[in-house]
Parts: C-alpha cells; sequence; structure tokens
C-alpha cells in the first residue's frame, strides 16, 4: 500500500512476516472465539417431537367446523424451564367418529395468524389475503402463500384424547420445513 | 493493484495515512520496553470483541443476568472460553497497566510537553478500573453482589456528595433491578465510549510528541513497521498465552452461587487488584475510614496528576520514580497481607468453603430437569432442603436435637443433648437403635429427655432384652413394616426387595401377636391414639410436618409431650420452613445420577 523513503533492508522482509503472523494470530485468537459463540443459534438443536394433549372428543363436536385450540407443553427458553406454557395455536376439525384433522393457525406465507370464517367455510388470512379451503388448500390463484395450511399429525389416545405433534414450519417456502 | 491503490488513494488520501501510521520514526530504534501501550490496546480490543459477543446472551435483571451467564459459561457452545477470555484479560489488563505506568515514568515521559498525554492516561486507568469493578457486578452471583455493597458503600461515605452518588449508582435506595440496569449501561455503554475518545487522544498525542528516548541515543533510529510492531505482536502472544492458561489453570471464569440479600455471604472480597485498598481500610477505626477510604487515596492521586510538574527538576524526577516504586511495594505488601490474614482465618475458610458448596449446587439443580423457573435460579436455593434444612435445624432444633452429633452445620454442642439424634430418622437402623435395650436410653435416643425411664423404655429394656430368637425375627421384620411407613427415597429399593418380610411385619403388629406394640401405639386400623405416637406414616413426610407442627397433638406426643415447642402452631416456623425440615430429614432432596 505504501512504502518508506529509503528503502528497507532486505532482512525486513523476515521482521514483516513474523510481525504479520504474530499480530493475525493474536487477533484472530478472540475474533475466532466471539464469531464461534455468535454463530451458535446456526447450530440446528435435536427437536424431539412429542405429541401434546390439546383437548377431548368431547369438546369437538363432529360437525366438520373447524374450531381453535391453544396448545400447551413444557418449554425450554435459554435458561428457563416452563410449565404448561402456551407454545402455539392449531384448529381441529372433526369429520367423523374418531377422525380429526389439525392445522397450524400460522399462515406459510409470512406468519400471521389465520382465521376460520364460517359464512365462507374457508380460512382467511388477515395479513395479505391468503384464502385457504376447508381441507386447507389454497382457494384461490391470487393467494400470495406459497403452501397451503400446515397439517399436523393427530392420535387420539385412551377413547377420547386428542394428542397433536405439535411443529412449527419455516413460512415463504413452498416445501413443508420443519422449523428447527 | 496499483491502479486500484490509486484511485483509493486520490479519494482518500490512504498513502499519506498509512505511512503516518506504519512509519514512525522511533530515536534510538525499536525497544521492548515500549510495548505495553500496545499491549493494552490489544487487551482492550479483546474486552471490546468478547464483550459485544457476550451481550448476545447475556440478560441484566435480577431474574436473569445469574441465569444467562451459567447459561453462558455451561450450556453454550464456546461460551466458558468467551467468558475466560473476558475475564482473565480483564485482571491481565490491570498488571500491563502497571507496567505501562510505571516505564512512562522512569523514562521521563511523562514530562513537558506529554503532560496532558500523562493525564489521559492516568484518566484511563481509573476508568479501565470502573470497568473492572462494574462488569464484577454483572453475573449477579453473591460475590460480586456483596463486594459491590461494600464498594457502593464507600462511594456512599463521600463527604456532601456521596450519598447522591451512591443512589446515582444503585439507581435509588437499595440494590435491586435499576441497579444491574444502570451497572450494565455503565459497563457496556458509558465508560467503553469514554476510553475510545481518550485513547484516540492518547495515541494522537503520543504520535504527535513521539517516543521519549534514552539520551544519549545508543542505536540508529527506527521505524515503527516492522520493528516495533514486531516486539509489539511477540508481547501481545505473549500476554495472550498468559489469558489462555489462566483459563485453562482455573478451569474458566468463576460463578458464585445466585445473589440472594436474605442470605448471609462472610466470603465477600473484591477482585485481587483491590484487595490493597480493602486491606488498607482495615486499619482506620470508626470516625477516620474517609481518611482510608477517600481522602489519603484521592490525596496520592493528586500528587500522581501533579508529576509532571513536580519532575520539571532532576530532584523531583527521583521523588517521583520513588513514590511510584514505593506505592507499588505497598500495594503488593497489603495485597500479601490481605491474603495472607485471609488464609489464617478459619471462619474464611469456612465461609469460602460454604459458599463454593452453595455455588456448585445452584448449578446442580439449575443443570437437573426441572431447570430454573421463571422467578431465577436464587429461589431453586431458598427452596432446597439440601440447602436450608440444615440451616433450619442449627437453628431451631439443634438447641436439644442433634444430628449425626453435630448441629446440622458441623458445629458440636457444647452441652449435652437432650432430645434424640435425628440423622437417619426412621430408618431402618434408627427404629433397631431405638428399640435396642443398650441404645434407647442413651443420648441417642432419650437420654437426654424425660423418657429416659418412660414407658417405652422400660418396655425395650425388660421386655425386648428378654425376647427369644424367634420373636427377634419378628421384630426385625415389624422395624422394616414401621420404616416402611415413612416411604423414603433413600430406602426405595430395600423396601420395595422385602416387601413380603414387611407384610409379615404389618401383620405383626396388627395382629399383635408376641410384638405388642399397638398396645399402646396406634397402627392403622389397630390400636388407639393418646399414649403413644402414631405407626401410621411413621417418618412420612406428613407425619414429620405433623409433629413438628404440633407435638402436642394427640397423634404424637399428647400431654406427655417433654420440651418441643409446636412450631406451627406457635408460628416459629412457617409451613414452607416445616415443609423443608421434613424433607431434609428424610433425606428427600434432588440428588444428580
Amino acid at each position: 500500500m505504501c512504502s518508506p523513503d529509503p528503502p528497507p533492508p532486505r532482512r525486513n522482509f523476515l521482521k514483516q512476516s513474523l510481525a504479520l503472523f504474530a499480530g493475525g494470530v493474536v487477533t484472530l485468537v478472540p475474533a475466532a472465539s466471539g464469531l464461534f459463540f455468535f454463530l451458535g443459534p446456526l447450530r440446528r438443536k435435536e427437536t424431539s417431537n412429542d405429541a401434546v394433549h390439546v383437548t377431548s372428543l368431547n369438546a369437538l363436536p363432529n360437525d366438520g367446523v373447524p374450531r381453535k385450540f391453544n396448545v400447551t407443553a413444557d418449554r425450554t427458553d435459554a435458561w428457563n424451564k416452563f410449565k404448561e406454557a402456551r407454545i402455539g395455536a392449531i384448529y381441529l376439525r372433526r369429520t367423523g367418529e374418531r377422525d380429526v384433522h389439525a392445522f397450524n393457525v400460522t399462515c406459510p406465507h409470512a406468519g400471521c395468524f389465520v382465521d376460520y370464517q364460517p359464512e365462507r367455510e374457508s380460512y382467511l388470512c388477515p395479513c395479505h389475503n391468503s384464502l385457504f379451503t376447508i381441507e386447507g388448500e389454497i382457494a384461490s390463484p391470487d393467494s400470495p402463500s406459497p403452501r397451503g395450511l400446515d397439517s399436523l399429525a393427530v392420535e387420539i389416545r385412551n377413547e377420547s384424547e386428542v394428542w397433536v405433534e405439535f411443529q412449527n414450519f419455516l413460512p415463504g417456502q413452498t416445501a413443508k420445513i420443519i422449523r428447527s | 493493484m496499483r491502479m486500484l491503490i490509486d484511485w483509493l488513494d486520490s479519494r482518500t488520501g490512504c498513502r499519506q495515512l498509512c505511512r503516518e501510521a506504519l512509519f514512525e520514526n522511533i530515536p534510538g530504534g525499536a525497544r521492548w520496553r515500549y510495548v505495553w501501550g500496545s499491549t493494552l490496546v490489544f487487551t482492550l480490543l479483546i474486552q471490546f470483541i468478547t464483550g459485544m459477543a457476550l451481550w448476545m446472551a447475556y440478560s441484566p435483571s435480577a431474574q436473569t443476568a445469574w441465569e444467562s451467564v451459567y447459561f453462558i459459561q455451561y450450556e453454550m457452545a464456546g461460551g466458558w472460553f468467551l467468558r475466560g477470555l473476558h475475564h482473565y484479560t480483564a485482571q491481565v489488563m490491570q498488571v500491563l497497566l502497571i507496567l505501562h505506568l510505571m516505564q512512562i515514568l522512569i523514562d521521563g515521559a511523562y514530562k513537558a510537553p506529554r503532560e496532558i498525554n500523562f493525564w489521559f492516561g492516568v484518566l484511563l486507568l481509573l476508568l479501565i478500573m470502573g470497568l473492572s469493578l462494574t462488569g464484577y457486578l454483572l453475573p449477579w452471583d453473591q460475590k460480586g453482589f456483596w463486594a459491590t455493597q461494600v464498594a457502593t458503600n464507600i462511594a456512599g461515605i463521600t463527604p456532601v456528595i456521596g450519598p447522591d452518588i451512591q443512589r446515582l449508582l444503585i439507581g435509588g435506595a437499595g440494590y435491586g433491578h435499576h441497579t444491574l440496569t444502570r451497572f450494565f449501561a455503565i459497563h457496556a455503554g458509558v465508560l467503553p465510549a469514554m476510553i475510545v475518545a481518550l485513547v484516540i487522544g492518547h495515541i494522537y498525542l503520543f504520535r504527535r510528541h513521539g517516543i521519549t528516548p534514552k539520551k544519549p541515543l545508543k542505536r540508529p533510529n527506527g521505524l515503527f513497521w516492522p520493528d516495533q510492531v514486531l516486539r509489539d505482536s511477540v508481547a501481545c502472544l505473549a500476554v495472550l498465552a498468559a489469558i489462555i492458561l489462566l483459563i485453562f489453570i482455573n478451569g474458566g471464569a468463576h460463578l458464585g452461587a445466585p445473589a440472594d440479600p436474605s442470605e448471609p455471604y462472610s466470603a465477600a472480597r473484591p477482585e485481587w487488584y483491590f484487595l490493597f485498598l480493602f486491606q488498607f481500610l482495615k486499619y482506620f477505626p470508626g470516625g477516620l475510614e474517609l481518611w482510608g477510604a477517600i481522602y489519603i487515596p484521592t490525596i496520592l492521586l493528586g500528587i500522581i496528576f501533579l508529576m509532571p510538574f513536580i519532575g520539571k527538576w532532576r530532584r523531583g524526577h527521583a521523588f517521583n520514580i520513588v513514590l511510584a516504586w514505593f506505592l507499588l511495594a505497598a500495594v503488593a505488601v497489603l495485597t500479601w497481607l490481605a491474603l495472607a490474614e485471609d488464609r489464617a482465618n478459619p471462619t474464611y475458610i469456612a465461609a469460602v468453603k460454604e459458599a463454593e458448596e452453595n455455588a456448585e449446587r445452584a448449578k446442580v439443580l439449575s443443570r437437573s430437569d426441572t431447570g430454573i423457573p421463571a422467578e431465577g435460579a436464587a429461589s431453586l436455593l431458598r427452596n432446597d432442603p439440601f440447602v436450608q434444612g440444615p440451616q433450619l435445624f442449627a437453628m431451631n432444633c439443634a438447641s436439644c436435637h442433634t444430628y449425626d452429633g453435630h448441629n446440622g452445620r458441623g458445629i458440636l454442642p457444647e452441652d449435652e443433648p437432650s432430645a434424640a439424634d435425628l440423622h437417619g430418622f426412621a430408618t431402618r437402623e434408627w427404629i433397631a437403635g431405638l428399640l435396642d435395650p443398650e441404645q434407647v436410653d442413651s443420648l441417642h435416643y432419650f437420654g437426654g429427655s424425660a423418657f429416659k425411664d418412660g414407658e417405652m423404655s422400660r418396655f425395650v429394656k425388660r421386655r425386648i432384652s428378654r425376647y427369644s430368637e424367634e420373636e427377634h425375627e419378628k421384630l426385625a421384620e415389624v422395624i422394616m413394616a414401621v420404616s416402611a411407613e415413612a416411604e423414603l427415597p433413600g430406602q426405595k429399593e430395600i423396601d420395595e426387595r422385602d416387601i413380603e418380610a414387611i407384610e409379615r411385619g404389618r401383620q405383626h403388629l396388627l395382629r399383635g401377636d408376641a410384638i405388642w406394640c399397638i398396645d399402646c401405639h396406634r397402627y392403622r386400623e389397630k390400636g388407639e391414639l393418646g399414649d403413644a405416637p402414631d405407626l401410621t406414616g411413621y417418618g412420612s413426610h406428613e407425619w414429620l410436618a405433623g409433629i413438628i407442627t404440633n407435638p402436642e397433638h394427640e397423634r404424637f406426643y399428647g400431654e406427655t409431650n417433654d420440651r418441643m415447642p409446636a412450631f406451627g402452631v406457635d408460628r416459629t416456623l412457617s409451613p414452607r420452613e416445616i415443609d423443608i425440615l421434613a424433607n431434609w430429614l428424610r433425606g428427600d432432596w434432588y440428588e444428580e445420577e
């Protein structure tokens, strides 16, 4: 970049290299330590996927109408463990004796809560007007959502307990990718 | 390449800047003694980088500070090393500051025209010490909390403005949320900003006046780059190696138990580089503490600020150097004295040991499956039977009872106990001892109490001593059955394993065949209350809570109660405290696998 005047003797090259090397090492160690720590969130954690008890069949009339339920489970947030914390919400729709479908309320477009509109028998997202059929499919070509509502696995345990494998998925993707 | 640099240079003048930065002329050549300033810039850089990285994970509130530091240290990848760098660089900086100051004084680099630069340097020294002081509080552990209490109290005794300064520092009348938010803003915002400004000024002024070499010049002139930079970077390498060595020798930065204003802490000490002040204050009796804490340090600081003027004369310069060495020696002696006195102080050593045990326990509880609740980790220790049980026992029970011969906290009683030793209460061994003719009226059981020659004692000594072998076998099963009533966590396995023997023991009790406990005791549906403690649920949590609450209840000793207070009825102990004691006596506390 710049050089002194008059030009320096030859053994300067060794000195310059050593100075650069030593300087490089001492800067690199704390910088790398800080960077490694800062990039921690990029390392994916194994998300266990246990089903969560949401409600009972008695609270779900067999009429095919979607109803919103809160999902509570034990939650770990960094250093805190919370018991019975609200981790999200789902729509449950009962279409048979033991036939229950679940959707995550989160719109796959940009993450807003989707509303169910009984008079239209479809889901409408209030943010950017994505429209979904009662089966969760994209209802109109104008809908900005890249995919339909995210369905979740449902289990009926002990005759009447409704258990759901609650998960969140990445918005803005055509594929359903688990958020981990 | 050359064209690119030409373009940059015509827009920014970078070539000239580069030349000025790198090719500073050093009269007398580059020297190792000039490295300290650069090592300080280097360590400051480490602190900025590690500080900002830590800032990504640190949460400055009374419920989350300790918890976030615990998480960084033990749960986040690379957290322990990052925190270690930050902590030990701060320690090493104190040494580098002194080395730099001493070199400046000895080489006369503080004299005209460098007075203002010298003052900038002294200010930087004070600001960096301020960084250490504020940083010490941020983990919100017991050590930092109590040490800073002392520091802010000292600030508070400054004449006239003291109380106001104290209120400004701690954000109110007492320590709380705002203390932490203020200290953090000062540590991460105010002081770094002031330091950056002063360092820029310090380097500018230094470059303006140049190095102060020893005259006459013995070696040819040198250039900053690469001669001095080489020495500087090698010195920084040595400094970094020292820091990393400190991290590994100490197993990372220390973290004490969560701060708890209600929990006594006798092991409070400032960091080692403030120990000299701590020791100094011991020599000033009441009424004179202002001299030790404020006046003398301020006067000495004033003299240091005046050194450029004192140094105008040769005698003055000699005086400055002698004073500097004297102060350094005094600081070293005071520090050594502080450490030596602590090492010879058994109360302090015991306090440190207890502090370490509590710190370890806090971490064990934090990493358990239940984890840290929303109200923070201090509540974990406050509700932990393992920690609180011995304290409650020592304070409320040990005036009569013993626990494994001591008061629960290791201190032996001065008088003979007047009630049973409760270590292992309701275990099979304990009950067997009670039913042993040799032990029943010993001090371990009824010996110190009014029941020494009571009916139970007589029964054991006259009847059980004459039991046949068959009766002893039945007695052994009865002991197992009564002990099983407690459902002690530590006995769970053998209670399950011996379930058949226990069932036989239960039958012996209920049928009253050869073993006549139900003559006086109630046991399940047999026997009556009122003459002797209920054997139903003996030693269980609710049984223990019941007897501590009211031993005079007919379920326990009734009217024959000796001297045991009704702790729950008198409200001497709260239900929470009784719950903790009951759990502790049953050995019911969290244990790591």
